[in-house]
């Protein structure tokens, strides 16, 4: 499918979505609360068929944080981009490892670097840092008196 | 970097020989022939953190060959390995492995650090939260290269730097002097 049919297949699923018309791939804006149920859908639905994430992350914009989830379908080869807006005071968003099993690790490491909270993980603790780090030191906000020399 | 260069001084064997008819006597100081062996068999441990172990193996490899001065028996453990070139990031939670390292490998040990980051923390240095600011933050350092990575010939320079240090015993101002000038005061370099 182009962006076009993916847009008209998408919004049939979920009207509430909105797009972005920017880049090579289709850019759609999802509420964190619908986020889940429409994840499992579009790895359900066999013309959608999203069954490989590449990439997981998130961006800090000092205002929210943004979730971003890169979605391939290895049998149609189309690619999506869905993004969800969090509040930056107690970020939540529902886990997706249980349908892409590389978010597990994925979403570890976006809580140890921006410290969003992924509901019903499984093993939701710090990934390369060690343990007894405090902090979340992706954030723009974060700050490091020991190690950090501020420019 | 070219062997036959006459500015790099292949270092001779220390000491005089003294012909006698059966033979000869050589006359040396025991300390010159094994800081001489010990310079000429250096065996560096496989340490590579990012980037610059991309141009230490290269150092490695056939076009640049480090073992034309005796580098050639990397070693995968400490224990068996005389000098650690630093090649690459130190991170905090890099740092207790590297002190490590070091103390498992057997006296006497060499420090080579290589690149930006090993010397200084390099681009990491300001506004990072997890690398170290210089490896010799952690371990004592004998040689520093620049560059972001150095080019081989720069850490063929500085692997025979070392050598030149160790030749020297391990001094700077005595190696300083035997390197450039027949002149100076060792005890004027002190006062500086």
């Amino acid at each position: 499918m182009n962006i076009e049919e993916l847009k008209i297949k998408i919004s049939e699923i979920a009207p509430s979505i909105t797009y972005e018309e920017s880049g090579e791939m289709l850019n759609l804006f999802i509420e964190a609360s619908e986020f889940k149920d429409f994840a499992q859908v579009i790895f359900n639905d066999n013309s959608l068929s999203f069954d490989y994430m590449f990439c997981l992350t998130c961006v800090d914009w000092k205002t929210h944080l943004t979730m971003v989830y890169h979605l391939e379908s290895t049998k149609h080869r189309h690619i999506v981009v869905i993004k969800s807006k969090l509040e930056r005071e107690n970020p939540e968003i529902e886990t997706v490892c249980d349908i892409w099993r590389t978010a597990e690790l994925l979403e570890r490491e976006v809580y140890e670097l921006f410290g969003v909270r992924f509901i019903n993980h499984p093993d939701l603790r710090r990934l390369l840092l060690t343990d007894d780090f405090e902090g979340w030191p992706l954030r723009k906000d974060f700050e490091d008196e020991v190690n950090m020399i501020k420019l | 970097m070219d062997v036959n260069n006459p500015d790099i001084k292949q270092e001779p064997f220390p000491g005089n020989v003294h012909p006698t008819a059966s033979g000869g006597f050589l006359v040396t100081k025991l300390d010159d022939v094994i800081n001489w062996a010990r310079s000429n068999s250096l065996w560096p441990l496989v340490f590579g953190t990012s980037c610059c172990a991309i141009e230490m193996m290269s150092t490695a490899s056939a076009k640049y060959d480090w073992s034309r001065f005796g580098f050639e028996v990397a070693r995968a453990t400490p224990r068996q390995a005389d000098v650690i070139i630093i090649a690459g990031t130190i991170v905090n939670k890099m740092a207790p492995v590297l002190k490590r390292l070091y103390d498992q490998m057997p006296d006497p040990k060499y420090v080579i650090a290589m690149g930006a980051c090993a010397t200084s923390g390099g681009p990491f240095f300001y506004n990072t939260y997890s690398v170290v600011k210089g490896a010799d933050h952690v371990i004592p350092v004998d040689v520093y290269v620049a560059g972001c990575p150095p080019r081989p010939e720069a850490l063929l320079h500085a692997l025979i730097s070392l050598q030149h240090k160790i030749q020297a015993g391990g001094k700077r101002e005595k190696m300083f002097i035997e390197k450039y000038s027949d002149n100076v005061d060792v005890n004027k370099l002190h006062q500086k």
